[in-house]
C-alpha cells in the first residue's frame, strides 16, 4: 500500500470530477425536509409579515384609494403606497419606467400591486388587504392579441430578421400556404412561491433573502427603489423551490416590498404571496400568434417563408423584447430557409406582464417552424419526418440562419437518424396507421420532432460570470459564484469543475449560498448558461490557485513546474506525493494567497440587432423526441403513451443530472402544449390561478414508456469541459407531443388535411379539431 | 399554547361527556391541546406553532401535495397509514391519531428511511420543494403496497403530488425501489405500543376546544352530533374539510362554530350486508371505494379519478353531496343509481331521492341544524348497466368539465328504465329528463342515441368557464351517450384511454 493509499484509502482516484453522475448536492436534505428554503429560515423577534393589495380592474384610473379600514385592521402596523417609496418607483428590468413598484394614478392589469401592508402575522396581513376600498374609473382594456393588434401598441421595439427576398421566393414557389398558428402561454408553477425576507442593517444597509434567479438585478432594484447605493444592499439565495424563468425578474418587486418595510419599520420583514395571488400577480410565458406565408415545392422543400410573431406581452415591457427576439431566432429550428422574413410584434395588453420562461420565446419559434413542416407534409403527402430531413441545414449554401450566423456544429441529421432507428419510428408509424383504420374512437398518433437551440444571452454583455474560490488551511475549499440553484444541479456541477481542476474530492468543497456580497455584477441564472458561464469562472479561479500552488511547490521542493502534478487529493512532486491539505498548509505558512477570483466571458459572439446580423450564439444544442399518443375522438382526451428522446449535452458534466433536466423539460414542454391553459374572463381576470384550475402534468400524465439517451459527442466549441447547456434546449422536445396528437387527429380525415391543431391542445381544442377534420373530410 | 387538563369533564346539564381538549401523537410525543383556533390547519400548526419546517406549503388548497403528511389511526387492531394534505386538514381532526411528518422518518442514528434513500438514489428530487410531500405519500404507500406494486397503483398513490422539475420519471423509479426495499422500519417496530396508545385515545366523549375566534366540536355519537347541531343551527359541518378547508385558506371566512363529524361512529359505518349499500355520511372515498367498485366497477374507477389519494383519504361522499357543488362527481353518479339520502335533525329523520336534494345553485334541501346521516345506494340487478364518464383537462386530480352518469335497465336490447345524470352541465347536479324520455322503452340503437343526443339540448344550457366552453360541454355530453352505446353494444371497440379499460365492456 502506498503512502497515499494509507492516508486516503478511498480516494486514490477521483470519483467526483466532471462527467461523474453525482446526485444533487442537496438530495439528502430534500428528502428529510432539512433543506432550508427562505420561509424556513429562523424568524427574529419582531419580524413583520408583508402582503400586497391588488387591483381588481384590468385598466382604470384610481379615483380613490381608501385604506382606512386596512390601517385599522387587527395586527396591522403600517400601510405603504407609492408615495412612501423613498427612491424611484420603478422595477422595470430594462429601466423603461413602465413598471411602477406600486401603482400611482392608474392600474393596467387586474392584479397590479397598489399598496402593501405590514402586520404581526401573515394571516392578519392577508386579511387586511381585503378591506381596501378602491374607487376605479374604468378605461378600455385590451385583453388579447387580436385586440392588441388593432391598437398597434407595442411595449418595446420590434425586430425583423431577413435573408434573401422572401416576397419574390413566395411568389415564385410552386406551392404556397398561408394561415395562422396560436400558441398559449404558460404559468411557471414553481412549487415554492415567490418570497423575500429582508433584515435591516445599520444606516442604509439591508440584506434580502430572495428566491431569485437574478440576485444582482434584485440588488439593483432594491437600491433604486430605496434610493441607496448598491453597496448597501446584499441579496442572498441558497436555493429556490423552482424558478423556470419565473424568478428572473418577477422576484424583484417582492424583495423591494420586504426591504421597504424592513427599513421603514426597522424590523425584519417577510412577504410570501398565497399561490393564487402569486399566479395572478406574476408574468408567464408569452402567448403568441404566428401568421405565416409559406412557399415550397412538390418535393417538400421550403422556398421562402414570411412569418409574423405577435406576442401578448402584457402591460409592460419586462423581458418581452429579448423574448420575442428569441422567438425569431428559433423560427428556423433546424431548417434552412432559402429566403426568409420574420417579424416580431411585442404587443401591449392589459394583462400581467409576461416574462422569461424556460426557452424564453425559443420554444414558440420552434412550434412555429414545426407547423410549417406539418403544412408541407399534409400538402405533399410526405411523411413529416422526411420533410424535416429535406429541410435541415446542410453544407455551404444551406447553412446560414435568418440572422446570418453560419451553423457550423450541425448534428441534426445524424441525431435524428439515430433516434429514428432506435425508436423504430417507421414501423411504428405504419402499424399505427393500420390500427387506426380499425379503431373508430381511439386513434393513435406519432411524431418525431427535432430541436436546435441557440446558447448564449442575446444581450452580449450578459455573457460574463465571476467566481470566488477560498481555500482554507485544512485544505477544504469554498466556491462562490453568481449562479443560483433552482433545482437544476448547478452547484454540484460547478463543484465538480473545481474538484476536477484541483483534483480534490467534492466532499472537500463547500457549495455556498449565492450572494451579491461575494461575487458582484452577475448575470441571471437563465438562458441555460449557468454551468457554461459559472463553471468557466470557477475553473479560472481554481486554475489560479493551482498555478500559485504549483509555483510555490516547485520553489519549495526545488523541482521543475512540470514535475508538479495534481493527482486525486494529493500532489506529486518529483518522486514524492504529498496530500493536498499538507501542501495548502505549507503554502499558507509561506504566505501564498489562498483565495482567487475567476472571470469568464463568452468568446466569438456579437449581435447587431438593428441590422439583424451577427453571431448571437456561441453554439447550438440539439435533440429530438418521438412521441406516441392515443386520442379519444369522442371527447378530445388523450394520453401520451411513449416517448423516446435523444439529446445532445456535448460531453456531459453530470449525465444523470442532465437526463433529469431532459425528462423534466419534456414533461414541462408537453404540459405547456396540452393541458396547461391560461384562461382570462371578459373582465381581464385570470381564472386559472391555482392548481385546481391550472393543470400542469400530474404523475400519471408522464409517458409510461419514457426512454432518454444522451447523444455521444462533444461541444465543438471550447465550452466548460466541452459540455453543452441543458436547461432550456430539451423543453421544445415536448413539441413532438403536440404533433403526435395532431397526427392522431388527422386520421379522422384520412391524413388528407393539415389539422392545424393550436396550443394548448386541451381536450376541447382537440375535439374541435377532430370535428373540423371530419367536416373537411365530408366536404371533400 | 395552553396545555390541557388530563381528564374529561361531565357536563353539568347531564348531556354528553365533554373532553375539553384534543389529543394525538405528534410522532411519539403526546399532544393535548385545549386552546386552539377551530380553523387552525395542520400545516400552520406544524410550521408556525411547532416550527417543524420540513412540510412545505405549495398551494394551500390540497392540490399540489407539497404539504402531505401521514395520519395513522387504529382500525381493528391494525395501524392504518393515510396520506393527507396538511394545508386543508384541521388540527382538531387529528384527535385520536398519530401525525407523522417528513422529519419523523429517519432513524435516530440518521439512517434514511427506505423511501428517502430511494428518492436520493434514483435522483427523485431537483428543487426539492415537493419532495417531502412525495416522500410522505410514498411512505404511506409503502405501508400497503407490497414489494412490487403495479404502475397504476403507484400512479394512484402519487396522484396528489405535483412536481414541476423531474417529469416524474425518476420518482417512479424511486417508488419501485422503495417498495421493493422496505422491510421493517421504526414504525413497524413500535407498532404494538403505538396501537395501544391510539386505542386508548378512542372514547365516547364529545370533544370541544377553541379560542376567542370560535369553537371546534367533535362529537363521538350521532345523538351528540344531533344535539350540538340543534343547539348551533348555523354551525359549519366539517367532514373531510376538502371544501371547508378552502373556505378557511382561500376565502378566509369566519367560521366561529365548526362541528367535525369524523369521530361519529355511526356516520363512519359502511354496510354492504343488505339489499342496498348504506354509506354513512362520514365514510371517506378511500373507505367506500372497494365496496362500491365491487357492485359498480365504473364507480370504483370514478372514485380513483375524482380526487387524489390524500383527498380521497379525507373527503367523504356525504360531504360531497351535502355541499351541493354543481361539479361534484359523487352526486350525479349516485343520482343515476337512484340513491336515497337520509337526513336528521335532532330526533327527526327524513329521506328523499338524492335528485330532490338539489334545489338551486348552492342551495340544498337541508334545514338549519339538519345533517346528512347516510346514503342508500341500490345494488344492481343482472338487467342493470351503469357507466360513469368524467371529462376534465387532466385525467387525475381535476375537477370535471362534464360528468355523465348513466344507469340503464335492459330487457334484451330494449331499455326498460333509465337514469341519466350530469355534473358540470347546470347549476346543480341534474338528471337529463328529456334524454331519459328519448331512451326509455326504446331499443338502444343508433336512432335512440341520436334522439337522446338531440334531447340533451333541451335538458341543458351549460356555461362557459375556465374548464370548458358551453359548446364543448354539450357536445362531449352528447358524445358520452354515444360512448355508452358503443360500450354496451360493441365490446370489440376500444373506447377508453385510462384505468382498467376492460371496465368499458362489463356486463352489469
Amino acid at each position: 500500500m502506498s503512502r497515499v493509499e494509507r492516508i486516503f484509502p478511498h480516494a486514490a482516484t477521483l470519483k467526483s470530477g466532471v462527467a461523474a453522475s453525482l446526485p444533487h448536492d442537496s438530495a439528502g436534505r430534500h428528502v428529510t425536509g432539512e433543506a432550508v428554503y427562505i420561509d424556513d429560515m429562523p424568524e427574529p423577534e419582531g419580524m413583520v409579515h408583508v402582503y400586497v393589495g391588488l387591483s381588481q380592474r384590468a385598466h382604470a384610473r384610481l379615483v380613490d384609494v381608501d385604506l382606512s379600514r386596512v390601517r385599522s385592521a387587527p395586527g396591522v402596523l403600517a400601510v405603504f403606497t407609492a408615495a412612501d417609496i423613498p427612491g424611484d418607483n420603478d422595477v422595470s428590468p430594462q429601466h423603461l419606467h413602465d413598471e411602477p413598484l406600486l401603482a400611482t394614478d392608474r392600474v393596467e392589469f387586474a392584479g397590479q400591486p397598489v399598496f402593501i401592508v405590514a402586520a404581526g402575522t401573515r394571516l392578519e396581513a392577508r386579511a387586511a388587504v381585503r378591506l381596501a376600498a378602491i374607487t376605479y374609473d374604468d378605461l378600455p382594456s385590451v385583453l388579447d392579441i387580436d385586440a392588441a393588434k388593432a391598437t398597434g401598441k407595442l411595449v418595446t421595439t420590434p425586430m425583423t430578421l431577413a435573408r434573401g427576398d422572401a416576397a419574390a421566393a413566395l411568389a415564385a414557389a410552386p406551392r404556397r400556404i398561408s394561415a395562422r398558428l396560436q400558441i398559449g402561454g404558460q404559468e411557471h408553477f414553481y412549487l415554492e412561491s415567490q418570497i423575500a425576507y429582508a433584515v435591516p442593517g445599520e444606516e442604509d444597509d439591508v440584506t434580502v433573502y430572495s428566491s431569485t434567479q437574478n440576485p444582482t438585478e434584485v440588488q439593483h432594484m432594491v437600491s433604486v427603489t430605496l434610493g441607496v447605493p448598491a453597496h448597501a444592499v446584499t441579496i442572498e439565495v441558497r436555493r429556490m423551490g423552482g424558478g423556470f424563468g419565473g424568478k428572473e425578474t418577477q422576484c424583484s418587486a417582492f424583495a423591494c416590498y420586504a426591504a421597504l418595510v424592513a427599513k421603514r419599520l426597522k424590523r425584519a420583514a417577510k412577504i410570501r404571496p398565497d399561490r393564487d395571488d402569486d399566479m395572478v400577480m406574476t408574468g408567464k410565458r408569452h402567448d403568441f400568434t404566428m401568421d405565416y406565408d409559406l412557399g415550397f415545392d412538390d418535393d417538400g422543400r421550403i422556398r421562402g417563408v414570411d412569418m409574423t410573431f405577435a406576442a401578448k406581452c402584457g402591460w409592460s415591457a419586462d423581458l418581452s423584447g429579448p423574448v420575442t427576439d428569441r422567438a425569431l431566432f428559433h423560427a428556423d429550428n433546424c431548417y434552412f430557409y432559402p429566403a426568409v422574413r420574420a417579424v416580431s410584434e411585442p404587443l401591449k395588453t392589459n394583462t400581467v406582464s409576461n416574462t422569461a420562461f424556460r426557452g424564453f420565446g425559443g420554444p414558440q419559434g420552434i412550434v412555429g417552424a414545426e407547423r410549417l413542416i406539418e403544412e408541407i407534409a399534409y400538402a405533399t403527402g410526405l411523411d413529416a419526418l422526411d420533410v424535416r430531413k429535406r429541410n435541415f441545414y446542410g453544407k455551404a449554401g444551406r447553412d446560414v440562419t435568418p440572422y446570418h450566423q453560419t451553423v457550423r456544429d450541425n448534428i441534426a441529421l445524424e441525431l435524428v437518424e439515430q433516434l429514428e432507428r432506435d425508436c423504430d419510428y417507421r414501423a411504428r408509424r405504419a402499424a399505427i396507421r393500420a390500427a387506426n383504420a380499425g379503431s373508430p374512437i381511439i386513434k393513435r398518433g406519432i411524431a418525431l420532432t427535432p430541436v436546435k437551440f441557440g446558447i448564449s444571452f442575446t444581450l452580449t454583455s450578459s455573457n460574463q460570470a465571476g467566481a470566488l474560490l477560498l481555500v482554507y488551511t485544512d485544505g477544504s475549499v469554498q466556491i462562490n459564484h453568481g449562479g443560483t440553484e433552482m433545482g437544476q444541479g448547478l452547484y454540484v456541477k460547478v463543484a465538480q469543475v473545481v474538484a476536477e481542476v484541483l483534483q480534490i474530492d467534492i466532499s472537500r468543497i463547500k457549495i455556498t449560498a449565492t450572494t451579491t456580497g461575494k461575487v458582484p455584477n452577475t448575470s441571471p441564472t437563465a438562458a441555460s448558461s449557468g454551468a457554461d458561464l459559472n463553471g468557466k469562472a470557477a475553473e479560472a479561479a481554481a486554475l489560479t490557485i493551482k498555478e500559485r500552488l504549483t509555483t510555490f511547490v516547485a520553489e519549495k521542493w526545488n523541482v521543475r513546474e512540470d514535475e508538479v502534478i495534481f493527482l486525486p487529493n494529493r500532489i506529486r512532486i518529483g518522486q514524492q506525493e504529498v496530500p493536498f491539505a499538507d501542501v495548502v498548509k505549507q503554502a499558507y505558512l509561506a504566505r501564498v494567497q489562498l483565495s482567487a477570483t475567476g472571470f469568464y466571458k463568452t468568446p466569438k459572439i456579437h449581435w447587431d440587432r438593428k441590422a439583424g446580423r451577427g453571431r448571437p450564439f456561441y453554439y447550438f444544442a440539439y435533440g429530438a423526441a418521438c412521441t406516441e399518443v392515443a386520442v379519444d375522438t369522442l371527447t378530445g382526451e388523450y394520453r401520451i403513451e411513449r416517448v423516446d428522446i435523444l439529446h445532445d449535452c456535448g460531453r456531459s458534466l453530470n449525465p444523470i443530472l442532465d437526463i433529469g433536466q431532459i425528462e423534466g423539460a419534456y414533461v414541462q414542454g408537453a404540459g405547456w402544449l396540452t393541458t396547461e391553459e391560461l384562461w382570462w374572463d371578459g373582465k381581464g381576470r385570470l381564472r386559472t390561478h391555482a392548481p385546481s384550475t391550472y393543470k400542469i402534468p400530474a404523475f400519471s400524465d408522464r409517458p409510461r414508456i419514457f426512454n432518454v439517451a444522451l447523444y455521444d459527442g462533444q461541444n465543438r466549441e471550447e465550452s466548460i469541459f466541452r459540455s453543452k447547456a441543458v436547461g432550456e434546449p430539451p423543453l421544445p422536445l415536448g413539441v413532438s407531443a403536440l404533433h403526435a396528437i395532431s397526427d392522431a387527429v388527422a386520421s379522422v380525415a384520412d391524413y388528407r388535411h393539415c389539422p392545424r391543431l393550436d396550443a394548448p391542445a386541451t381536450p376541447e381544442r382537440v375535439l374541435d379539431t377532430v370535428d373540423r377534420m371530419r367536416a373537411a373530410a365530408a366536404k371533400a | 399554547m395552553a396545555t390541557a387538563p388530563t381528564g374529561a369533564a361531565d357536563r353539568p346539564d347531564g348531556g354528553f361527556r365533554l373532553r375539553p381538549y384534543i389529543r394525538f401523537l405528534f410522532g411519539y410525543d403526546l399532544q393535548e391541546i385545549s386552546h386552539i383556533a377551530p380553523t387552525m390547519t395542520v400545516l400552520d400548526w406544524l410550521r408556525l406553532t411547532k416550527r417543524h419546517l420540513g412540510t412545505k406549503e405549495g398551494c394551500n388548497e390540497g392540490d399540489c401535495g407539497a404539504c402531505t403528511v401521514v395520519v395513522v389511526r387504529p382500525d381493528q387492531g391494525r395501524l392504518i397509514y393515510r396520506a393527507v394534505n396538511a394545508c386543508i386538514q384541521l388540527v382538531g381532526s387529528l384527535d385520536g391519531s398519530q401525525l407523522l411528518t417528513v422529519e419523523h422518518l429517519k432513524e435516530d442514528d440518521g439512517t434514511l428511511h427506505a423511501v428517502q434513500a430511494a428518492m436520493v438514489e434514483q435522483h427523485g428530487s431537483q428543487c426539492g420543494f415537493c419532495t417531502p410531500g412525495f416522500v410522505m405519500s410514498l411512505f404511506a404507500f409503502s405501508k400497503l403496497s407490497g414489494p412490487s406494486p403495479t404502475d397504476q397503483a403507484i400512479d394512484d398513490a402519487l396522484s396528489g403530488n405535483l412536481c414541476r422539475c423531474t417529469g416524474y420519471a425518476p420518482i417512479v423509479r424511486a417508488a419501485r425501489q422503495a417498495c421493493a426495499s422496505v422491510t421493517s422500519d421504526r414504525f413497524d417496530r413500535n407498532a404494538a405500543a403505538t396501537l395501544a396508545r391510539l386505542e386508548a385515545f378512542q372514547d365516547e366523549a364529545t370533544v370541544q376546544v377553541g379560542d376567542s375566534s370560535g369553537i371546534f366540536h367533535a362529537p363521538a355519537t350521532a345523538d351528540a352530533l344531533a344535539e350540538i347541531l340543534v343547539a348551533n343551527p348555523q354551525a359549519t359541518i366539517v367532514a373531510g374539510s376538502t371544501d371547508v378547508g378552502l373556505w378557511i385558506t382561500k376565502q378566509m371566512r369566519d367560521l366561529p362554530v365548526l362541528v367535525w363529524i369524523g369521530r361519529v361512529r355511526e356516520l363512519r359505518a359502511l354496510d354492504d350486508g343488505g339489499a342496498a349499500i348504506e354509506i354513512g355520511a362520514g365514510v371517506t372515498y378511500s373507505d367506500a371505494r372497494e365496496v362500491l367498485a365491487l357492485h359498480y366497477p365504473d364507480l370504483g374507477e370514478l372514485i380513483r379519478r375524482l380526487a387524489s389519494t390524500p383527498i380521497r383519504n379525507a373527503g367523504t361522499i356525504g360531504g360531497n353531496i351535502a355541499n351541493g357543488s354543481p361539479i361534484g362527481d359523487a352526486s350525479p353518479s349516485l343520482m343515476a343509481l337512484g340513491a336515497t339520502l337520509h337526513l336528521r335533525r335532532g330526533g327527526e329523520r327524513r329521506s328523499m331521492a338524492l335528485a330532490d336534494f338539489f334545489l338551486a345553485y348552492g342551495k340544498q334541501d337541508r334545514r338549519p341544524g339538519e345533517f346528512v346521516e347516510r346514503i342508500t345506494v341500490p345494488k344492481p340487478t343482472r338487467a342493470d348497466r351503469f357507466r360513469v364518464y368524467k371529462i376534465s383537462k387532466r385525467f387525475d386530480q381535476d375537477i370535471s368539465a362534464v360528468l355523465g352518469a348513466f344507469w340503464l335497465r335492459l330487457d334484451g336490447d330494449r331499455i326498460t328504465d333509465v337514469r341519466l345524470a350530469f355534473g358540470g352541465m347546470a347549476a346543480t347536479p341534474k338528471r337529463a329528463a328529456a334524454a331519459e324520455q328519448a331512451l326509455r322503452g326504446r331499443t338502444f340503437d343508433a336512432a335512440a342515441v341520436a334522439a337522446a343526443k338531440t334531447a340533451l339540448t333541451d335538458d341543458f344550457s351549460p356555461l362557459t368557464d375556465m374548464r370548458a366552453s358551453a359548446g364543448y360541454r354539450l357536445r362531449s355530453a352528447q358524445n358520452l351517450i354515444e360512448r355508452l352505446h358503443l360500450e354496451l353494444t360493441h365490446p370489440d371497440i376500444e373506447t377508453r384511454l385510462v384505468g382498467d379499460k376492460a371496465l368499458a365492456h362489463v356486463q352489469g
